[in-house]
């Protein structure tokens, strides 16, 4: 398979840089809609790539990529790995530990260590709100979040939306959007940067985003971002297309917030009997850790026809490709995308 | 270093409590020998060059000493919060610091509430009003073992000392960083309603009212905390309440893009009780404006949002801030110079703070139309993190002098 560095939708989107005019990758608020669709359009090579026995091109190499998880991490981790050296860059993980950096001006300084050693790109995950924006401030190269605090996980939504749009065409759907689709996300959206990413990326492309959480688990004021909130979940769930259930964060949970799993369970758990209460073709997603039992049961995340679960897995790695080789593109002298730098 | 030859200030417009009159003041031993329509007498003549002569500023409830910022703000005396290291709680320290400013600058320090600020025993507050406290502050929190407070309460009133709280319910708030409501919820910043603000002034009024003691809350924010005060007030207690300029002037908006510089203790409400402060200076619901003055370098200020200390340095734009809610007819000028001067001084019996007869020389010279720009980096406190950087204003203090003595700025 022959790739290129130009867009193959190159009609779509205005030229070069101008499709996509950011260094970084900081959020989807920071996104257009036709930038969002531009990465989507980006990834579907990736995903066709990905599929083939060698699974390998050479666009990135001699980049050097950092991943600095901040906090712990293994599927995003993994996938922005594999993204990385399929692209042909030589990725570099680097674990820190949240409690060593957490104070002083030791992220600052780790910022401009990593922006030292001559970086290409530096994808970051961090505990707190708004700390890979920081971090973008010092570095030269461009900063992809992989998820800061309860801020934002944009390629979490964006490979959600790649992962909706493939099972959507399966069925002989047609749109490049998601107009006319009732997406419901349940679970603990407080301290969910992904139900906020989500929100932001699905309202783009023209869904109507239901959010169901008990009161003590929706974040106030969200409506005012065109959210529509439930605290019953068969109400929520009433003639929605796509169901996505996060799992209970109880890592940064101070306090308690339910009273337990089980009571949990009983008022916002997946059942098979509840999903018959949606649409007979509703489809369901999980951004996973799943906790089975919990947010969903067994039964319904592994239902071949509705769950879309695993394909989110693997489109997640065709959206970080997208993402790194657009955002390099200026640094690799891409035609029309700038000079070299 | 007091002078003892008089002085005698002319062509000034003098900011008293009855109005604001073009005239004189003359000095003599550090206090205000007269004023009014004075002929110049013996001794040296300043000309005020029709300038606005007001009480040098008393700034209630600063964080730290830092008098080239004060100086700049026309502010001579400040009561220093007992959130230091270490904590304002015992006699030695309270001794030490009221004698730490002088001669060109008062400082009268705050006893802690409780010892370590930890909020469970009460302090040796006796000893430490011997060694020159002039009231007790609860420090940054608030004290949440209700029994605790109402004995402290009652203890103070025995002493008659003015306590200074805070009121924000700490279990509501806990390692909140921002007001719950859009703003907060869009970059997922961990938040606590606004009523946690209400909940915990109602509490302290209720016990203040049963110990019979002074409280002053040091910042009052919401509408629903300012309407509290307001029928307290009515009622007879004893209470004041305060704000910093940051609560009239921004609101939770000015956290966009995560600028810590915004991060403050209370944070920055909504629009509508940013209205609400600004109609309580108005109506006189809050008797003083302080700047909160606490300067931080990045070592505490340049992490991510949640990780960063609270606070702001805020003495040398607290008078361009009030005057500037005289420009927008929100205050006229003697009400202005009360809430910054006047009644800060008169919560702690001091002879200060007002133009009159007998009263310290603590003198503010001011051009209130003289327009510049607050810069963060070229400011004269010991860090820059003012929420108002780049922010035009107008109003600088030209002359200052602290108990008759001129102080070079």
């Amino acid at each position: 398979m022959a790739m290129t560095d130009t867009s193959p939708h190159a009609a779509r989107y205005p030229a070069g840089a101008q499709a996509f005019p950011h260094r970084d990758l900081l959020g989807i608020g920071q996104l257009e809609r036709h930038e969002i669709l531009f990465l989507l359009d980006e990834a579907e090579q990736w995903v066709e790539l990905n599929r083939q026995r060698t699974k390998h091109v050479d666009a990135l190499a001699g980049l050097t990529i950092i991943n600095a998880f901040f906090e712990n991490s293994t599927r995003t981790l993994l996938s922005f790995e594999i993204a990385g050296k399929r692209l042909g860059a030589d990725v570099v993980n680097m674990h820190a530990a949240q409690s060593s950096v957490k104070k002083g001006e030791t992220l600052i300084d780790t910022a401009i260590t990593l922006n030292a050693m001559r970086a290409d790109a530096i994808v970051i995950r961090h505990g707190s709100s708004g700390a890979t924006g920081l971090i973008a401030d010092k570095v030269d190269c461009p900063v992809l979040n992989a998820g800061d605090g309860q801020h934002e996980h944009p390629t979490q939504a964006l490979l959600d939306a790649l992962a909706l749009r493939h099972a959507l065409r399966e069925r002989g759907e047609t749109a490049n959007d998601f107009t006319g689709l009732t997406v419901v996300i349940c679970g603990d959206i407080l301290h969910s940067r992904v139900a906020r990413s989500n929100l932001l990326c699905l309202q783009a492309l023209g869904a109507t985003v239901r959010l169901c959480a008990p009161p003590a688990l929706m974040p106030a004021g969200i409506e005012a971002m065109g959210a529509e909130v439930f605290h019953d979940f068969d109400a929520a769930l009433d003639g929605a297309d796509v169901v996505m259930m996060l799992r209970l964060q109880t890592e940064r949970m101070s306090g308690q917030f339910i009273p337990s799993a089980r009571e949990y369970h009983h008022l916002y758990g997946l059942t098979k009997t509840r999903l018959a209460g949606a649409k007979d073709d509703t489809l369901v997603m999980h951004p996973g850790p799943m906790n089975r039992g919990v947010e969903i049961d067994s039964e319904v995340a592994d239902m071949i026809d509705r769950s879309i679960i695993t394909r989110q897995v693997e489109m997640g790695v065709a959206i970080r490709m997208a993402c790194l080789d657009v955002l390099t593109r200026r640094a690799r002298g891409v035609a029309g995308w700038g000079d070299a730098a | 270093m007091k002078q003892s030859a008089p002085v005698t200030i002319s062509n000034a417009r003098l900011v008293t409590p009855d109005g604001v009159h073009d005239g004189a003041l003359t000095i003599e031993n550090g206090k205000i020998a007269s004023l009014g329509d004075l002929a110049a007498g013996e001794g040296e003549t300043f000309d005020a060059k029709g300038q606005v002569l007001a009480p040098g500023l008393v700034d209630l409830g600063v964080f730290a000493i830092d008098k080239p910022a004060f100086h700049f703000g026309g502010i001579t005396r400040a009561a220093l919060m007992p959130d230091q290291s270490p904590p304002l709680d015992l006699p030695s320290r309270v001794s030490y610091i009221s004698k730490s400013g002088k001669p060109d600058f008062w400082v009268h320090p705050l006893a802690a509430a409780t010892r370590g600020l930890e909020g469970r025993e009460i302090a040796e507050i006796a000893l430490m009003r011997d060694a020159g406290a002039k009231g007790i502050a609860t420090g940054r929190q608030w004290i949440a073992d209700s029994g605790v407070m109402l004995r402290l309460l009652q203890y103070a009133a025995m002493l008659d000392l003015p306590v200074i709280a805070h009121a924000e319910d700490a279990a509501l708030v806990g390692d909140a960083v921002a007001t719950a409501g859009e703003y907060a919820t869009r970059r997922g910043l961990p938040s606590a309603p606004a009523e946690a603000e209400a909940i915990a002034i109602a509490r302290d009024l209720a016990l203040a009212d049963l110990a019979g003691a002074r409280i002053h809350f040091r910042q009052v924010t919401t509408r629903a905390g300012l309407e509290l005060i307001r029928k307290a007030k009515a009622s007879g207690q004893s209470v004041t309440a305060g704000v910093t300029p940051a609560h009239f002037m921004l609101s939770d908006l000015a956290t966009a893009d995560f600028r810590t510089f915004a991060r403050l203790s209370p944070p920055l409400r909504s629009e509508d009780d940013r209205q609400a402060v600004r109609e309580a200076i108005a109506d006189g619901t809050i008797d003083v404006v302080s700047s909160g003055h606490d300067p931080r370098g990045p070592e505490d200020k340049r992490l991510p949002y949640a990780d960063a200390e609270p606070g702001m340095a805020g003495a040398e734009t607290l008078l361009a801030m009030v005057l500037s809610l005289v420009l927008d007819d929100v205050i006229d000028l003697p009400r202005a110079f009360e809430l910054v001067s006047t009644n800060p001084a008169n919560l702690f019996e001091v002879k200060a703070g007002v133009l009159a007869e007998g009263y310290e020389a603590d003198l503010a010279l001011v051009d209130p139309d003289k327009p510049w720009v607050i810069q963060s980096a070229r400011m004269a406190a010991t860090a820059g993190n003012t929420p108002f950087d780049g922010q035009p204003t107008q109003g600088r203090v030209t002359a200052l002098w602290k108990g008759g003595a001129r102080i070079e700025l």
